[in-house]
């Protein structure tokens, strides 16, 4: 169970959002880490450099935050569910060329239809999904 | 390298930063917290929409005033994805996403901040995305990216 935070939520999503104006302002691109890491896989070179910045820059601010305040980490969650995830999202993300970052904030800043069906239907899709791994099939808290 | 490109990757940095810090006072570090959203049937915890309606409305009026200077200051144009089609890859991906998604907790971004905390599931999660993605990429021909 977790409380609803309202104030941390919406302070750290004026952040987030502060980031994507900030990353579009100065370098004119887009803050998706989706792109980042395919960006990187698919021509690691000098000029892909800056997303390997922005994805150390992701862990570091987290680390920062982490020295003043704690995070609770979930327990005993199935390692296979963790894994099956993760490829279903990378996977996914790769094939629709966004995530949250980059369809959810950033492409629904710049009013794209194509982020905003994105966005409906990943969301959409995952309450389906969290509904029946935890009353479905019973398999996390 | 040039020193504009020095400026840009320094705000790459930056900007990742202030991702991972705004994540982070989210707490959408925290997989429960966005299953919590997610999961309509449990104990709902609204946060994560806060969370995304902050980021939206503050970045639609940032994106709004900064496409209205022209051009960035560290480079000469936006690096706009050109993809505009509403097509079959993106909705199967944005649904394998989803399922993906609604079963940890973890979209790309809190995935990879979750190293930042030391977390052990992104010792799983974290290899099993790139590996994903590495998948897709490889199998699907490059297909034209998003963006460049």
């Amino acid at each position: 169970m977790t409380e609803f935070t309202p104030l941390h939520a919406l302070t750290g999503g004026l952040l987030i959002g502060s980031s994507a104006v900030l990353l579009l302002w100065l370098n004119g691109r887009i803050a998706g880490v989706t792109g980042m890491l395919t960006g990187l896989l698919v021509k690691p070179s000098a000029t892909q450099l800056w997303r390997l910045l922005f994805l150390l820059g992701l862990i570091g601010g987290t680390a920062l935050y982490g020295l003043f305040a704690t995070t609770p980490l979930r327990q005993g969650f199935p390692i296979w569910l963790l894994i099956a995830a993760g490829l279903l999202t990378g996977y996914g993300t790769a094939q629709a060329n966004g995530c949250t970052s980059g369809h959810g904030v950033c492409g629904l800043a710049r009013i794209s239809l194509r982020s905003l069906v994105a966005t409906a239907t990943f969301l959409g899709v995952a309450i389906l999904s969290a509904y029946v791994v935890r009353h479905v099939l019973g398999l996390s808290t | 390298m040039s020193g504009k490109a020095t400026l840009r990757n320094l705000a790459a940095l930056v900007s990742g930063l202030v991702f991972g810090l705004g994540l982070s006072l989210a707490q959408m570090t925290n997989p429960d917290k966005v299953l919590n959203f997610l999961d309509l049937a449990g104990h709902w915890d609204p946060s994560l929409l806060l969370v995304l309606g902050g980021a939206v409305v503050l970045s639609t009026l940032g994106y709004f005033l900064t496409f209205k200077r022209g051009a960035p200051l560290w480079d000469s144009l936006f690096h706009m994805p050109q993809a505009l089609a509403i097509d079959k890859p993106l909705l199967i991906g944005s649904a394998l996403f989803g399922i993906g998604w609604g079963i940890s907790g973890y979209c790309p971004g809190p995935a990879i901040a979750s190293i930042g905390l030391g977390n052990p599931e992104a010792l799983w999660v974290v290899p099993s995305i790139i590996a994903g993605a590495a998948l897709q990429r490889w199998s699907h021909d490059r297909q034209t990216a998003d963006i460049d």
